[in-house]
């Protein structure tokens, strides 16, 4: 059976690309800080050695939209063709080209319908930032095949926070069932809070740092029941109107564990977000 | 009201370079030309599969017709399309970082929790 050897969740910041690239006066006072950080939470993935990614992410209106919006929908193709023009344009993002793992695919959308959750699918997915970003900041040589899960955090009515977490915890149970002899980690990018197109968006810190520490306490220490209780559908809308992406930040802890704490934690305070990394390794940590 | 076909304007606008430089420049031939040629586009089927029904409110017109964010923002189009369309057609105007889009957020400043609700 493969094996989880890295369960990884962080933001999908989309300025990370431009500013770690950027020299002289266009590179920002706080690039330096921010590359250090990744590379350190980069090593945490490499030093796990995988063979594959599954990639949990929430599309931005680029590939999924209302005339026929899934929940939650796996790609299932030989190649995906990722970041798009507004991409380009917005973040300087570069295209990339990713392959897949069908093989996995199917058995996510086999084992994944048993097991409750009625999935979609595509077959011709374009990956936007949710996933390209942490291919950046994780894997640049973007030599990894990958399935790319995406979940709808964007158009209401969304599930549950809870359905997020059962999600997660049948994606470990899933990819653990999947009969191959593969590394596979589980990567997932969510948000803390955030506000976009509101009178909170753009200030100095995430529009509520109080939640942004709450939630880092959370899932660094895998505290679902305290997660759960204060979460609700209702709830998110107060630190931010875009702080719904934190629900999968909690797909991501059904994926490690209730009660497993991450063994890579980092945060950096950025203008209008708090940056997170976790790492988890269900294994125990590689040598 | 019609949310959907607002936001359908603002997705499918946001995606293409040479609309992005039409609306900012000839907003009215625009919304004009989109509502009458692009809006009613089902699936991405042949014309002979269009909407007989979807249209603008005349408040949704005119809000788009006079780029003005705030009603957008008030009328339920979901904020992320509305600000990353007036980001790519507005930015290029700032004269330091990120001032276009405090400003979009300044103009914002009155409305109270619960925001608008943006279900469609």
């Amino acid at each position: 059976m493969a094996s989880i050897v890295a369960v990884i969740a962080s933001t999908h910041h989309p300025f990370y690309y431009r500013a770690s690239t950027a020299t002289g006066e266009d590179r920002p006072p706080f690039a330096d800080e921010w590359t250090r950080k990744i590379l350190a939470f980069r090593e945490t993935l490499t030093r796990a050695n995988p063979d594959v990614l599954v990639m949990v992410g929430s599309d931005h209106f680029h590939q999924l939209w209302l005339d026929n919006m899934p929940q939650f929908l796996v790609g299932k193709a030989p190649f995906y063709d990722a970041n798009w023009y507004n991409e380009e344009r917005e973040f300087g993002l570069p295209r990339m080209l990713l392959k897949g793992q069908e093989d996995l695919s199917a058995h996510i959308l086999r084992a994944g319908l048993d097991d409750g959750f009625d999935l979609a699918f595509s077959n011709e997915l374009r990956i936007d930032h949710s996933i390209t970003c942490p291919i950046i900041t994780l894997r640049p040589e973007a030599d990894l095949p990958i399935v790319p899960i995406y979940t709808n955090i964007f158009a209401p009515p969304l599930p549950q926070p809870a359905r997020f977490v059962k999600l997660g915890e049948s994606i470990r149970r899933i990819v653990e069932s999947w009969p191959s002899h593969l590394r596979v980690a589980v990567i997932g990018t969510g948000h803390l809070s955030l506000e976009l197109g509101g009178p909170r968006q753009f200030g100095p810190h995430g529009p509520d740092p109080e939640f942004d520490r709450r939630a880092v306490e959370w899932i660094a220490t895998g505290d679902l029941d305290s997660c759960l209780r204060e979460v609700t559908l209702d709830s998110l809308h107060s630190p931010g109107n875009a702080t719904h992406g934190f629900m999968d930040f909690m797909l991501m802890m059904g994926v490690a564990g209730a009660g497993a704490k991450a063994d890579h934690v980092d945060t950096l305070d950025l203008f209008h977000t708090m940056e997170a990394y976790f790492t988890w390794y269900p294994n125990g940590a590689p040598a | 009201m019609s949310k959907y076909l607002l936001n359908k304007f603002l997705y499918t606008v946001d995606r293409d370079p040479e609309l992005v430089e039409r609306y900012r420049d000839e907003p009215g031939e625009l919304v004009a030309w989109w509502e009458d040629e692009r809006a009613n586009t089902v699936l991405n089927c042949v014309t002979g599969e269009s909407s007989t029904w979807l249209r603008f409110t005349d408040d949704e017109r005119a809000a788009l017709i006079s780029h003005d964010h705030v009603k957008l923002f008030e009328l339920g189009a979901h904020p992320f399309l509305t600000l990353t369309l007036f980001i790519a057609m507005f930015e290029r105007d700032n004269t330091e970082p990120l001032q276009y889009q405090k400003a979009f957020g300044a103009r914002l400043a009155h409305f109270d929790m619960p925001y608008p609700d943006i279900a469609t």
